[in-house]
C-alpha cells in the first residue's frame, strides 16, 4: 500500500559530483514496505554510488535522503536508521580468520540482536551454511561467502534491505533459493528491498518497479512490463542493451 | 632460467616504487633511523667511559627501555594494524554500514591496544626476569604512570596513522609500522636527552615518551624522578590525543565526501 505516510525511504534530487565528474544527477524515488525496487543500469551508471549515499558512506553533493523519516547524514539518526536497515554486496567480505559463526556473532553484537544464538542458527540453516559454520571464513568458496554476507544482512531482521548484486557469484540453485527467500521476506515481513543486479532475468522476476539509470540519471521508471513495452524490447535484457547503447524511448 | 622473466619481475617492483612515495621513502627511512638511534647510543657509551664514571647498569637501561618502547609500539599497532585487518579482510564496509559509530570503533581499537600491551608487557617482563634476572618491577609505583603515558602516546600515534591510511589508502599502510619509530631517536629511549644535539633536545621536550625514558633511567640509577615532569608528559599526551582525534574525524569526513570510504572497503 503506497502513500506518503508509509514511505520507508525517500530520495529527493540527490546528486553526487566527484571533482568534475557527476556520478549521480538529481535522482528522486521512494521505497515502500513490501516492495522490491530494482536499480538497473550499465557499469558506472551510479547505482552503487546511490546505495553508498543511502548508507551514509558517501556524502551527497546536494539533495535529500529520508529513511524512516530520518536523515542518514546526521550521526544520531544514522545510528537509528542502520539498526533497522542492512546491506549486502558481493564485493565485501568478512574477517578471514574468524569462523562463520564467530563472524555472525560479532555482527549480532553490533546490531544488538536479542537471542543472538538462535538467530544465527536460523540464518545458518536458512542459507545452507551448516556444514561450514565452524570453518574459518578464509576457507569458504565465493558462493559461501556471498551467502554469509546475506546471512549477515538478515541478522537484525531489517525493514529496509539494500542489496548490491547479491547473487553475482551464486550458482543458479542457490541464487534461486536466495530470490525465493527475499520474496518470502517481502511478503511475510513487508521488507522493502532496493536491489541492483546485472542479471536481467532476475530483475524481471523479482522487481515490482525498476529505475533505469544511465550516466547518473534516471531515464526511465516503471514495472518491468512497462519498461519492456516503452523501449519496444523483447525482454528486459533487450531493453538494457538498448539503453547501454544510448537508445532513448 | 630466462632473463626476460627475471627482468619482468624486477621491473614489476621498480614500477611499484615509481608509483608509491611511501615505499620509496621507506628505503631511506629505516637505515636513517637505525643510524640515528645507534649513533646516539654509541655516543652515550663513549661519553660514559670517557668520564671515568662507574659502569652503569646497562642491562637495566637497555632491557627496561626496550620493554617500555614495545608498550608504545604495541599500543600504536593495536589501533592501526587492527584497522588494517578490516581493510585486508574487505570487512570495512560491513562495519560502517552497521550502527557502529566511529567513536565506538575508536574506543574498541583503544581497548584492543590495551589488551595487546598487557599481554606483551607481562611476557616481556617475565622473559627478562627468567633470561637476564632483570626485574622491571624495580621501577616500582612509577611503572604505572610510565606505562599509561606510553599507551596514550601510542593511541595518539595510532589514530594519526589510521587517519592517514584512511585518506591515502592502502599505499600508506607502511606507516602503520614506521611512524612510531620516527619518534624513537628524539624520545631518548636508549640514551639520555643530553646526548642529543641541542636542536633535538628542544624537540625531545615536547615528546612525552622522552620524560618516561628519562624517568626510567633515573630510577634504574637510583635517583628520584620529579613528578612535575611526569605531569608535563601527561599534559602533552592529552594534547596529542586530542589533536589526533580531530585529525582523524576530519579525514573521515573528507573520505566520506570523496567516496573513498566505500572504495577502501571493497
Amino acid at each position: 500500500m503506497k502513500g506518503k505516510d508509509n514511505v520507508l525511504l525517500q530520495v529527493r534530487n540527490l546528486s553526487k559530483t566527484f571533482n568534475s565528474f557527476q556520478a549521480v544527477k538529481s535522482v528522486s524515488f521512494e521505497l515502500y514496505p513490501g516492495e522490491i525496487l530494482g536499480l538497473l543500469g550499465p557499469n558506472g551508471a551510479g547505482k552503487t554510488t546511490i546505495i553508498h549515499m543511502l548508507l551514509g558512506l558517501t556524502s551527497p553533493t546536494s539533495g535529500e535522503i529520508r529513511i524512516f523519516g530520518m536523515n542518514p547524514l546526521k550521526s544520531r539518526e544514522r545510528e537509528k536508521i542502520l539498526n533497522r536497515m542492512n546491506f549486502s554486496s558481493t564485493y565485501v567480505a568478512m574477517p578471514y580468520s574468524l569462523t562463520l559463526r564467530e563472524s555472525l556473532t560479532v555482527f549480532a553484537g553490533l546490531y544488538g540482536v536479542k537471542e543472538a544464538r538462535a538467530r544465527i542458527s536460523y540464518l545458518i540453516e536458512q542459507f545452507d551454511l551448516k556444514d561450514v559454520a565452524d570453518r574459518p571464513v578464509r576457507t569458504l568458496s565465493s558462493g559461501q561467502m556471498t551467502r554469509l554476507n546475506l546471512a549477515k544482512a538478515f541478522i537484525n531482521q531489517p525493514e529496509v534491505m539494500l542489496l548490491d548484486e547479491p547473487t553475482a557469484s551464486l550458482d543458479p540453485d542457490i541464487a534461486d533459493r536466495t530470490r525465493s527467500y527475499l520474496l518470502e521476506m517481502k511478503q511475510t515481513k513487508k521488507m522493502a528491498i532496493l536491489y541492483t543486479s546485472h542479471n536481467m532475468q532476475e530483475m524481471e522476476e523479482i522487481s515490482d518497479r525498476l529505475l533505469f539509470l544511465h550516466h547518473g540519471e534516471i531515464i526511465a521508471r516503471g514495472t518491468p512490463e512497462e519498461l519492456v513495452s516503452r523501449f519496444k524490447g523483447q525482454d528486459l535484457e533487450d531493453v538494457f542493451l538498448k539503453v547501454a547503447r544510448e537508445v532513448r524511448p | 632460467m630466462k632473463w626476460h622473466r627475471i627482468s619482468a619481475m624486477f621491473l614489476r617492483h621498480i614500477y611499484l616504487y615509481r608509483h608509491s612515495l611511501t615505499r620509496l621513502v621507506e628505503i631511506f627511512y629505516w637505515p636513517l633511523l637505525d643510524l640515528l638511534v645507534w649513533g646516539f647510543v654509541s655516543l652515550y657509551i663513549t661519553r660514559l667511559s670517557g668520564n671515568g664514571e662507574a659502569t652503569p647498569n646497562f642491562l637495566g637501561i637497555f632491557l627496561g627501555a626496550l620493554i617500555l618502547w614495545d608498550i608504545l609500539f604495541r599500543s600504536q599497532q593495536g589501533i592501526s594494524v587492527s584497522f588494517l585487518e578490516e581493510v585486508w579482510a574487505r570487512n570495512f564496509l560491513n562495519l560502517f554500514v552497521s550502527p557502529l559509530t566511529i567513536g565506538e570503533y575508536l574506543v574498541s581499537l583503544m581497548l584492543v591496544a590495551v589488551f595487546k600491551v598487557v599481554v606483551v608487557f607481562l611476557i616481556s617482563a617475565l622473559l627478562a626476569w627468567v633470561l637476564y634476572s632483570f626485574n622491571l618491577f624495580m621501577i616500582g609505583i612509577y611503572l604505572i604512570p610510565f606505562i599509561l603515558s606510553l599507551v596514550i602516546l601510542g593511541w595518539a600515534i595510532g589514530i594519526l596513522t589510521t587517519g592517514l591510511i584512511l585518506r591515502f589508502g592502502q599505499q600508506a599502510e607502511v606507516l602503520a609500522w614506521g611512524v612510531a619509530f620516527l619518534f624513537q631517536p628524539i624520545s631518548a629511549v636508549f640514551y639520555p636527552v643530553s646526548v642529543l644535539p641541542k636542536f633535538l633536545q628542544k624537540l625531545a621536550l615536547v615528546i612525552p615518551a622522552s620524560y618516561v625514558f628519562e624517568g626510567m633511567r633515573a630510577i634504574v640509577f637510583g635517583r628520584t624522578f620529579p613528578a612535575d615532569k611526569l605531569l608535563k608528559a601527561f599534559g602533552l599526551n592529552v594534547i596529542y590525543l586530542g589533536l589526533a582525534l580531530v585529525f582523524f574525524f576530519r579525514m573521515f569526513k573528507q573520505v566520506r565526501a570523496r567516496g573513498l570510504l566505500a572504495k577502501m572497503g571493497e
